[in-house]
């Protein structure tokens, strides 16, 4: 029986006197995805935040480990305007070797060429691709994404969450993902959280999500849900 | 001698000035040193009228200052800019009351022309303070320059190095007052970092290129005002315009 590596019970934000997460208990177990669904302003985002320390809670939150990551979203990421930052050089803030360094690029299909480049040149597949090398180099034992594939083609899509799924079923690690894309919630999570300031549904997907849950959280009724072949 | 002294604290201001600005470059602060630069005159004026140091009278009002507007946001939630406009020109304002007309240039400008020797290493060692201070902090502000909350998330307490970050800032803005006075401070930490960013491929060229450029143009400043009837101050600022403008044919 694996291990709960994060425990969330009775979690509650409050930012500039405006309620943004309400009441929230849930656990997440050691390598187990899970997806956390909402529409925007649901609070997912701050969520994230709050789990790695970033704002201040009441409630509690109990990691098992210290070894966390986190990918935030394309949006939060100053890109522009920034000093001639070589992708060489953002990688030696994770302190971790060159051969681990290559190693983690080639794993997600980038070759050591991009080393050179700078931080605010790459395009927006290559950033993204890069984005995430960065956040598995060093094994980390969970990692927190916020909506990865944000501004990425279809194909590019697919590949970052097969990359994701390659690294997850390779062993323990544990992921906690916000995402829109229903498609990879039935694909890929062992557990769906549905958030809109309070928890509407937790569990497993199959279990929880219906139409009518889904037009709860929407608030509009969700016409593609469920993949044919599962 | 005098030369020789007024080179070396202005090789020693400039590269640290340089150094610090391509940090402060990167952070959208490059014109923060402006303002500070103009609290400081009351403090440089007391320092001429009753014959004491001006950066040791500058000091105090850099920080006065950023005092000052912290506890006005804080009171009023007015934007920054604004609250730095209001403390900043009372203090310009408030000077002309009471310094007198002959020290009006070299508080405004700058004067190295009377450097004594415990200057020049009171200036040395703060200067070599203030580069491996901003040196220690560098990579982890350049990484919350990127994305705050990835800096957070990789343990780094962004608190701690603001408050180094300010500190060096203040120091710097101190020092500078005495070579360029309190009208250019901006410029001495602005444009050897946008020198250097034309130029460099990555952050280690970009960094030690801001501080070449801003302690070359220094001594350039400083060695060519000796020979030719023009200010200290405006020669150096003017060495550091003509470095930016040659930076610009070898854009990267």
């Amino acid at each position: 029986m694996p291990r709960d590596i994060l425990k969330v019970k009775n979690l509650n934000v409050t930012l500039d006197g405006e309620e943004i997460i309400k009441d929230l208990s849930f656990k997440v177990k050691e390598g187990e995805i899970l997806i956390i669904l909402g529409p925007n302003g649901a609070g997912k985002t701050t969520l994230l935040r709050t789990l790695l320390g970033l704002l201040p809670y009441k409630g509690e939150i109990h990691w098992a480990t210290r070894n966390v990551s986190y990918l935030p979203p394309q949006e939060l990421f100053q890109r522009k305007f920034l000093p001639p930052l070589s992708i060489e050089e953002f990688f030696k803030f994770k302190r971790v070797s060159s051969a681990q360094i290559l190693k983690i690029l080639d794993s997600v299909g980038l070759d050591s060429a991009v080393l050179k480049k700078r931080f605010g040149t790459l395009s927006t597949g290559q950033f993204q691709r890069m984005i995430i090398a960065w956040a598995l180099v060093g094994e980390p034992s969970v990692l927190l994404f916020d909506e990865p594939t944000a501004g990425i083609d279809i194909g590019g899509q697919e590949t970052i969450y097969s990359l994701l799924h390659k690294f997850w079923s390779k062993g323990k690690l544990t992921i906690l993902l916000v995402t829109h894309d229903l498609n990879i919630v039935w694909e890929h999570a062992n557990n769906v959280l549905c958030l809109n300031k309070k928890r509407l549904c937790y569990g497993k997907p199959r279990e929880i999500l219906t139409p009518e849950s889904l037009e709860e959280l929407y608030g509009m009724e969700i016409k593609f849900y469920e993949h044919k072949h599962k | 001698m005098q030369l020789i002294l007024a080179l070396i604290i202005g090789a020693f201001i400039g590269g640290a000035a340089g150094y610090l600005g391509t940090l402060m470059l990167s952070q959208r602060m490059a014109l923060v040193a402006g303002p500070l630069g103009h609290l400081t005159l009351p403090g440089v004026a007391l320092a001429l009228i009753f014959g004491f140091d001006v950066s040791l009278g500058a000091f105090p009002f850099v920080i006065l200052g950023i005092v000052l507007i912290w506890l006005f946001e804080i009171r009023t939630g007015l934007p920054m800019e604004a609250l730095t406009a209001i403390v900043f020109a009372s203090g310009v304002a408030i000077t002309f009351l009471f310094l007198p007309e002959e020290e009006t240039v070299p508080a405004l400008i700058g004067d190295v022309s009377q450097i004594s020797l415990s200057v020049t290493i009171t200036t040395l060692i703060l200067s070599i303070i203030i580069i491996f201070a901003t040196k220690r902090i560098y990579s982890k502000m350049a990484l919350a320059s990127i994305s705050e909350d990835l800096a957070k998330a990789e343990g780094i307490d962004l608190k701690k190095y603001n408050l180094v970050y300010l500190v060096c800032i203040a120091l710097m803005v101190a020092l500078g007052v005495r070579i360029v006075g309190s009208l250019m401070t901006a410029a001495l930490v602005a444009i050897p970092a946008c020198t250097s960013r034309n130029l460099s491929k990555n952050l280690v060229q970009y960094s030690y290129g801001g501080m070449i450029s801003g302690s070359l143009a220094c001594s350039l400043g400083i060695l060519g005002s000796n020979f030719i009837e023009i200010p200290v101050g405006p020669l150096i600022i003017i060495t550091n315009a003509l470095f930016f403008s040659i930076s610009l044919i070898f854009k990267r």
